[in-house]
């Protein structure tokens, strides 16, 4: 279709002046000149490739010039938070691992941790039980960091950061889905404990994986670190210091690369991670750049959580991996039998032929569900993006009766507009990269 | 009540220690006047059906249902302490009830003293609560008076602590004070809040909604907002949308 017979092309008026519709290779059409003023509003968005999902950003431009940016959310809002209150409390991990999808065990980790809270069951989960979390939270980690880092080197034509960075985190889904049965929406980790232990061959698959990418993760540094075009589109972009940070709420990286070693995993430790041998990373460049690093030394020492987890898994083989007390461990392990995933066909033979009390114990738990005494509780985890917080709320009954989650992608993106203001538009699209919103966490 | 009773009613604070000072004169943070049962709503049944021949009985059961009460002073560990630096600066009569539960305190706010509260809590060198972690809304619709909550989640980096500071606003009137000019990372969580409760949040600098439509109608998480959905066929059965399944009350 030629430009001069798109319905949508041409020029309206509206009350706040002329309204362009370009719609590619058409710019010759419109005559801008004629508008008032230097300053043009440019819709990018939602459906813009560089805005990492359905970002609308509405930018005011003078020439190449960012004067004035808002971002426009909303666009994958998929009431997840209102379906919570509709579920019992554990189908809930089902609906909130959906939100942050890059990092969906953070989004588990802060909600059953709020329910654990409610619960007062914080001291009886088993030992394995949060080490396999920790092992899979600091994998996601990583997963998550090369997303983030591929994506922002495709945005500024760096493609060979993005076949790279996606290529390792393929490795990463591939344990996830060795484990959890699921590359991604895993809902694996369960109030009381984790859904299923590791499979018999998971240990030796780990530490193949650990060894491949302690080589490949320094390939990153030595592609980017010191590369100029690379340093150039991303040094003093995207410039936010502690003060603005903390004023903007934002977390992560971001803050780290200010130079706070702020990271609830060290400043507020859950399950374990005081007991864990790792470096809190920080950078004295608050900028794209810094971030960036942050990121990458992130990975390594992520990996050095993971070699510790893998090894205290090794030595707790057979161990409980759900909370003793049955009024609350899901009844049934899963298994994968010839026609998928699903109930072990022992449990299935013990419910329907042997015991008639287990299998009203199961059918209870699994359609009704436990019951959370009243009240609420704000549990935090330290997601790749900053802090992932789930304040849930019970009014005694086998449903959440509010979950909110404070998803840190949800606050940084309140820092494009101090982030992108007074520089170039290309500069926009790293400084959001920067940020690595995910927009299903920040939509919820 | 005695000194030695409250010494027996050492709220259940999880793994709070207690080294309160001997003789620490934090009574005033709970007035008077502080409900001691926080009803929110009755449950009736056992099971939650309705409208079914019920010949168990246990149809006709009633419970009420109670958050935890508010608590009396000391509370246990530095609790007390931001407590009292709070009482400090904006007086006692600012502050409802404090309650503590599971470890956590939360601080239940006159709703027009709210940005006074979280100013001073950010700004007294003892308490320094830097950072709004969240701000959210709750709807109690039998919560009379006091339906719509707001609930801030404050962190102080610098002392490594955590509290839940929660106004509330009658359904008639829902206006809370923006805390936007102490907090500017409010300004989303407000427009969320504004967008999902209908809590007019009074001085916010452009209360918009955010994540729904502009034109859209009504407040989602309303308890009395529906959840909507279509049944759903599978193989012959119809199953119907989540909100009008069975529910176990």
């Amino acid at each position: 279709m030629s430009a001069t017979t798109d319905p949508y092309a041409g020029t309206t008026e509206s009350t706040s002046g002329p309204v362009f519709t370009v719609t590619g290779q058409d710019w010759d059409t419109i005559n801008a000149g004629a508008a008032d003023g230097d300053h043009i509003v440019v819709n990018m968005g939602p459906q813009h490739p560089s805005t990492h999902g359905v970002l609308r950003l509405i930018l005011e431009i003078d020439g190449e010039q960012v004067v004035d940016a808002r971002a426009g959310i909303g666009y994958l809002h998929t009431g997840i938070e209102k379906n919570m209150e509709y579920r019992t409390w554990t189908q809930g991990v089902t609906f909130c691992t959906r939100m942050d999808y890059v990092a969906p065990f953070s989004n588990e980790a802060a909600y059953v941790g709020a329910v654990e809270r409610l619960l007062q069951i914080e001291d009886s989960i088993p030992q394995r039980a949060l080490d396999i979390r920790v092992l899979m939270l600091e994998l996601n980690r990583i997963s998550s960091h090369l997303v983030c880092i591929a994506t922002g080197g495709m945005e500024i034509g760096a493609l060979t950061v993005m076949t790279c960075g996606f290529r390792d985190r393929e490795l990463i889904l591939d344990l996830f889905e060795a484990i959890s049965g699921l590359r991604m929406n895993h809902a694996y980790f369960r109030p009381g404990g984790v859904a299923q232990d590791l499979p018999d061959d998971a240990i030796g698959q780990l530490r193949d994986t650990v060894a491949l990418l302690r080589k490949r993760l320094p390939e990153y540094a030595a592609l980017c670190n010191a590369n100029p075009i690379f340093k150039g589109r991303l040094k003093e972009v995207g410039h936010l210091d502690l003060a603005g940070c903390l004023a903007l709420g934002i977390t992560g990286p971001a803050v780290r690369a200010t130079g706070y070693d702020w990271d609830l995993r060290r400043t507020q430790p859950y399950w374990g991670y005081d007991t864990y041998d790792f470096d809190v990373v920080t950078w004295d460049e608050p900028d794209a750049y810094g971030r960036f690093r942050v990121r990458l030394d992130e990975m390594t020492e992520s990996l050095r959580i993971v070699d510790q987890a893998i090894d205290r898994l090794e030595a707790s083989v057979g161990e409980p991996i759900m909370i003793a007390d049955r009024k609350i461990a899901w009844p049934s392990q899963l298994s994968v039998g010839a026609d998928g995933q699903g109930n072990s066909a022992q449990h299935i033979k013990h419910i329907m032929g042997e015991s008639m009390e287990a299998l009203i114990h199961h059918f209870k738990l699994v359609t009704e569900g436990f019951r959370v005494p009243p009240g609420q509780a704000y549990f935090a985890v330290e997601s790749p993006r900053g802090e992932i917080g789930c304040h849930a709320v019970s009014d005694g009954g086998t449903r959440p009766y509010r979950v909110h989650f404070r998803d840190p992608s949800f606050v940084n993106l309140q820092g494009t507009s101090v982030m992108s203001e007074g520089g170039m538009i290309s500069d926009v699209i790293v400084a959001i990269a920067s940020i690595d919103p995910v927009m299903g966490g920040v939509d919820r | 009540m005695s000194a030695d009773d409250k010494e027996d009613q050492q709220p259940s604070a999880g793994h709070v220690d207690e080294d309160t000072p001997e003789g620490s004169d934090v009574t005033d943070v709970v007035p008077s006047d502080a409900q001691t049962l926080e009803v929110v709503g009755v449950r009736e049944g056992a099971f939650g059906v309705a409208g079914t021949g019920d010949t168990s009985g246990f149809g006709g059961l009633t419970k009420p249902i109670l958050m935890p009460p508010a608590s009396v002073p000391p509370f246990g560990g530095w609790f007390d302490e931001v407590a009292e630096g709070l009482v400090r600066g904006v007086g006692g009569e600012a502050i409802e009830k404090v309650v503590v539960d599971r470890g956590e305190i939360t601080f239940h706010v006159r709703r027009e003293r709210l940005v006074e509260v979280v100013q001073h809590l950010r700004d007294d060198p003892a308490l320094r609560f830097e950072l709004c972690s969240s701000l959210s809304g709750v709807h109690y619709p039998a919560d009379a008076g006091r339906e719509l909550h707001v609930v801030l989640h404050l962190l102080s980096m610098t002392h490594r602590r955590r509290i839940r500071v929660e106004a509330s606003a009658p359904e008639g009137d829902p206006h809370v004070p923006s805390v936007v000019s102490v907090y500017p990372t409010a300004d989303w969580h407000e427009r969320e809040t504004w967008d999902m409760f209908g809590i007019v949040f009074d001085g916010h600098p452009a209360l918009t909604r955010i994540l729904m439509p502009d034109d859209w109608p009504g407040h989602p998480q309303r308890k009395d907002y529906p959840l909507g959905g279509i049944p759903v066929e599978y193989k012959g059965a119809t199953i119907p949308p989540p909100d009008e399944r069975r529910r176990y009350s």
